[in-house]
Parts: C-alpha cells; structure tokens; sequence
C-alpha cells in the first residue's frame, strides 16, 4: 500500500509540471504580443498609436518577457508553488486574491452537486438494476438517457422559471445563503445522475451474476440482505472511480451554473477572463482548477486501492 | 510456386467477401430495426439532417434579417415557434442552428478521434519512449475537466464557432488515444501480425492493413457517442459567448439571447432548448443502439 502510495504521488509530478507548463503557455500562444496587448487593454484601446516603443518595453521587463521562454516558465513555476499567480491585466489586482475568494463557492457547489448525483444516480440505477428488464427499468433509464441528453443551461432554465418566476420559492440568481445554492446545485446534481444512474445499474447487474451472491441466496438470506450486505458493497468499487471522474464532470458544469445562476465561482470567473483577454487571471483559474481535479483523481485512486487490496500500481 | 499461392489466397478471400459482408451487413440492418431506441435515433438524426440541408426550402424566413413590427410574437400560424426580439422568426433559426450544431458536433469528435486513434496506434505499436511521452502528455491533457481545457483552446485561438470546434475536438482526443492504444497493445502480439513483421512489411503497412482494423470498431462505437456530448459542449461554449457571436442561429447563444424573457415569453428560450435537447437525444440513441450491436462490451 505504501509503495503504491508513493508511485502514485511520484506520477503526479510529472503532471503537475506539464499542467502549469500548459497553462503559462497561454500568453506565448496568443496571436501577437502579450504586452500589445496589455498595453492595448490598459487604455490604450483602438489606437495603437500611444504605445510607444518605450511603453511596451516597459511592461515586457515588468512581466519578465525580455527573459528567455524557459527561464520565464522557471520563474512562473517558482512564482506558482509559492501562491503567486501574477496580476490581473484588467484591475492589476493578485489573481491570487480573486481565486481564493470565489473559490468556496465552487466547491460547495460541485459537493453539494455531487452529493445530490449520487442519491438520485444510486437510487435510480439500483432499482432499474432489481427491477431489470420491467418498465420500472425502462422508465429510469429513460429518464437518465434523457438527463445526458439535456444541456444544463437549459435545464437550469426550466428550473428558473418554475421555481423562481412561477412559485416564487426560491432566487433565480446570485450567491448569498442557502436559498441561492438550491437550484443551481440541483440543476447540476440532475445532470450528473444520469450517467452515474447507468453505471450503477451495470455495475449492479455484473455483481448480481456473481456465484457469492448466488451462495448467498441459495444458503437463504432475504433478498434485502443479498442486495445490501453482498451486492451492493461489491458494486462500490468501480462506482467509486465514476464518482471521482464525475467530479471533473460536474467542475465542468460548474463554468455553464455559475454564470446562469450569476452566481460567484471559479468557472465564472474563468469564463469572465477568457472573454476579457485577462491572461493572468485565465491561467490561474484554469491552474487551479486542474489541480482541484488532479488531487481528486489522486484521493480517488488512494481511495480505490484502500477499499479493494487487489490493487496494485503495476 | 509462389504465384499459385497467392492464387488459391486470393480466391478465398474472394469466397469470404462474397459471403461474409453481405450476410453481416443483412445481420446489422436486423438488430438495427430490432433495436428501436436506435431505430427511432436514427430517424430523428435522419430527419434533422434533411432539414438542415434543405432549410431555404421549408421556411420562407430568414434566420438573420430583423423585423422589428413582429417582435416577441408568441407562436402562431405565420410563425409556428414565435418571434425574438428582433423580430426574426425562431423556427427558421432552430432549422439553420441545425446547419451550425451538427457539424460542430460531426467535425469536432472527427478531430479527437483521426488524432487520438493515430497517437493511440503509434503508442501501443512502437511502445517503450514513444508510448511513454504519448501518455503522459494524455495524463496532462485528462488533468484539466473538460470545459476547462476548451477555455484555453479559445482563450488562445479566439472565441469563434470555429475554434470552439477545435477545441472539443482537442478535448475529446484523450478518450480515443487510451481506448485505441488498449486494442493496440493486444493486436500488436496477433500471431498474423507478428508474421507480417516477420515476413518484413513496412512498418506503416502492418499498422494500417493489419492493427487498424482490429481497433476500429470500438472507436467507431466512441465516436458515434461522443457526438451527443460535443454537441453539448459546444453549445455551452456558445452560451457562455465563448462561441458562435450573435447575430449567428447558434441554438446556445440563442438560448443566452434569450434569458432575459426567461419569465415573459417562454418561447424564446424553450424552441432552441428543445432542439439541443432532441438532437443529442437522438445522437445518443442511436450511438447506444450502435454500441449494443457492434460492441456489447463497451455497454456501461
């Protein structure tokens, strides 16, 4: 286990580098010249005519583009593993500051999310798994065909305008209280469990052909003691990777909930970023999202090999 | 001798072909009609893909020109979807954002999978250092959730409908590469394959004549339920104005055009959704249908 422990932080590193190497190339990649347009955002605008040689010149020191591409990578790492993600080109402000603060948000949405994925996706695929091949079995996997099918704005749409404009219940947006992570956690917990639904279903119908359940039915425990006790916690195991991917899946969905609910949040703020050309502050949000979903997929796979001893890193 | 070799070969590769494609493809065209979700998927593609190609012809409208007297008209016999804000009929933009949608969603997942599949194979086949640099670029790429990795495409790129293609495209070539290199890794050690190396065929030959063939199956299944979801994705992008700019009759931006009429005039919004929502619906349904007939073990 300890070994495999330390195989697996070791391959994270790799990782990690080409991750934040991805994300600092972005103000290399961009047609034309970080600084023109930094320059241009900062009020120079349209007119290309005030900045000056000089001006640009400046701003190149200022951000360490005057230096070489991989001393400049060096520095953004060194700058990264100590929380410094640079400045907002819009407001000069630390990125830093600006993640921090929306970060939680985030968070309690794609938990609380997942949370609701989880009961609705477990529920649904156990009983079409019991219920195989009836309509029961028809009806959810129908209902979880249509949720992959459905795209979450539009969902969050529906929802908006039954709950908040029709009923009155609960806020259409912001980020304030409990009231505002309602519907947009649900919006996007509804989404997720289609898929989750499906792969407990599968997953639950494998476990349910195995020859322990057999012996289990045939030594004459109650069908609920089969399901719990023998089925169902064997099924956990894959499911708990599905989980785990799923979690990127729903950091995903976050970007789309957030900005249709208004509500504050790493994917908002992404989104805002890319729209304003604020390079910074895209690869600290994009960085540091990555890393959200690498320690994930890391605790996963932790997670995965403490519950089934079979696992080995080969 | 040699030549009579080739001769009795030839022949019984002509035998096969004459017997094996004909009663396969009547076997597929029978589990298809058995399978109705993918019956009835296919159809509803069928149907969308002929409107989309015939739009001009079935709506006297056009998707873009205003028409500011008939504003917010609720749907009616001379606009059967209701008006926008600006006048413009919706479902002539609903049948010309079919025109956008299901070639974004087409080209996007050929992007993933002609990259993906060709990383895949040369992994799996060459192995060792290649195979190596291949996957951990891969284990990179599957770091970032996947909207987040299209925002840097287009936070790079430019947000346009055509990059946000490219971008799901990029997104989606991950999935192929693992999945095809899998297949390549066992096809590699077939015994004709491993003759073919023997006998001294190039290379490329053996990877193309010999492996490909052996792994294409299941990326064609992927390929055919990945659709569904480039679809989606690019749709959010357009939502998010990352994508297709207004006044372009793209279904996601028409439904962010829309939100202010959310609690007013529920058409503006609910026709594009409905769209989006049936055409990765009928994606879907056919690609699970394809999936069960071509490939049971793909089944989740």
């Amino acid at each position: 286990m300890l070994q495999y422990v330390r195989t697996r932080l070791l391959l994270t590193i790799p990782v990690l580098l080409g991750v934040s190497f991805i994300a600092f190339s972005i103000l290399h990649l961009i047609p034309g010249d970080p600084a023109t347009v930094l320059l241009g955002d900062m009020g120079g605008g349209a007119a290309s005519g005030d900045m000056s040689e000089e001006a640009l010149e400046n701003i190149r020191r200022e951000l360490g583009l005057d230096k070489p591409f991989l001393v400049q990578y060096v520095i953004y790492v060194g700058g990264v593993a100590q929380g410094d993600f640079g400045r907002s080109f819009q407001t000069n402000r630390e990125v830093r500051g600006s993640v921090l603060e929306v970060l939680p948000y985030t968070l309690l949405l794609t938990v609380v999310g997942l949370g609701i994925a989880i009961i609705i996706g477990f529920a649904l695929g156990i009983i079409a798994a019991l219920k195989r091949n009836t309509w029961i079995d028809s009806l959810t996997m129908t209902f979880s065909l249509i949720g992959l099918s459905m795209p979450s704005f539009w969902l969050a749409f529906i929802l908006i305008g039954i709950f908040s404009y029709r009923l009155g219940w609960l806020p259409s947006i912001g980020s304030a209280g409990i009231k505002t992570l309602i519907l947009p956690s649900v919006t996007l917990g509804l989404v997720a469990s289609g898929i989750i639904a499906r792969l407990v279903r599968s997953t639950m119908l494998e476990v349910m052909r195995q020859e322990y359940v057999t012996t289990a039915r045939s030594k004459g425990l109650g069908e609920r003691a089969v399901v719990i006790r023998h089925a169902l916690r064997n099924a956990l195991i894959p499911v708990v990777t599905i989980v785990g991917l799923q979690f990127g899946t729903l950091l995903s969905g976050a970007v789309i909930i957030e900005t249709v609910f208004a509500r504050r949040g790493l994917g908002r703020l992404a989104v805002e970023a890319v729209l304003r050309r604020d390079y910074p502050l895209v690869q600290g949000t994009i960085l540091v999202a990555a890393l959200g979903y690498v320690l994930v997929n890391l605790l996963v796979d932790l997670a995965y090999a403490w519950i089934d001893p079979r696992i080995k890193y080969e | 001798m040699a030549q009579t070799q080739a001769g009795s070969v030839s022949l019984a590769t002509a035998e096969l072909e004459l017997v094996k494609p004909r009663s396969r493809r009547r076997e597929f065209t029978n589990s298809l009609v058995k399978n109705k979700g993918a019956l009835i998927g296919l159809i509803i593609l069928l149907i969308l893909i002929l409107a989309a190609l015939s739009a001009p012809l079935i709506t006297r409208y056009d998707p873009i020109e205003i028409d500011p007297p008939s504003r917010l008209l609720s749907p009616n016999r001379q606009h059967w979807f209701g008006t926008d804000v600006f006048g413009r009929d919706i479902y002539t933009r609903v049948i010309y954002g079919a025109r956008i949608s299901l070639p974004v969603g087409l080209i996007a997942v050929a992007i993933s999978a002609i990259i993906g599949t060709t990383l895949g194979m040369i992994g799996g086949y060459y192995g060792k250092l290649v195979d190596g640099i291949i996957m951990r670029i891969v284990d990179i790429m599957l770091a970032f959730p996947n909207i987040m990795l299209a925002l840097v495409v287009v936070a790079i790129l430019g947000p346009n409908i055509r990059n946000v293609m490219i971008a799901v495209g990029i997104g989606g070539i991950p999935q192929y590469t693992r999945l095809v290199r899998g297949s390549v890794l066992s096809a590699r050690e077939l015994l004709y394959v491993e003759a073919a190396r023997v006998v001294g065929v190039p290379e490329m030959k053996i990877l193309f004549r010999h492996v490909l063939p052996n792994v294409i199956g299941p990326s064609v299944v992927l390929s055919t339920l990945s659709v569904g979801t480039a679809i989606l994705a690019a749709a959010g992008l357009s939502f998010l104005g990352l994508g297709a700019q207004p006044p372009e009759p793209e279904w996601g931006s028409m439904l962010a055009d829309g939100r202010r009429f959310l609690n007013t005039h529920w058409w503006v919004t609910t026709m594009p959704g409905v769209a989006i929502a049936i055409t990765v619906l009928a994606v879907n349904m056919f690609g699970d249908g394809l999936r069960d007939i071509l490939d049971p073990r793909l089944r989740t």
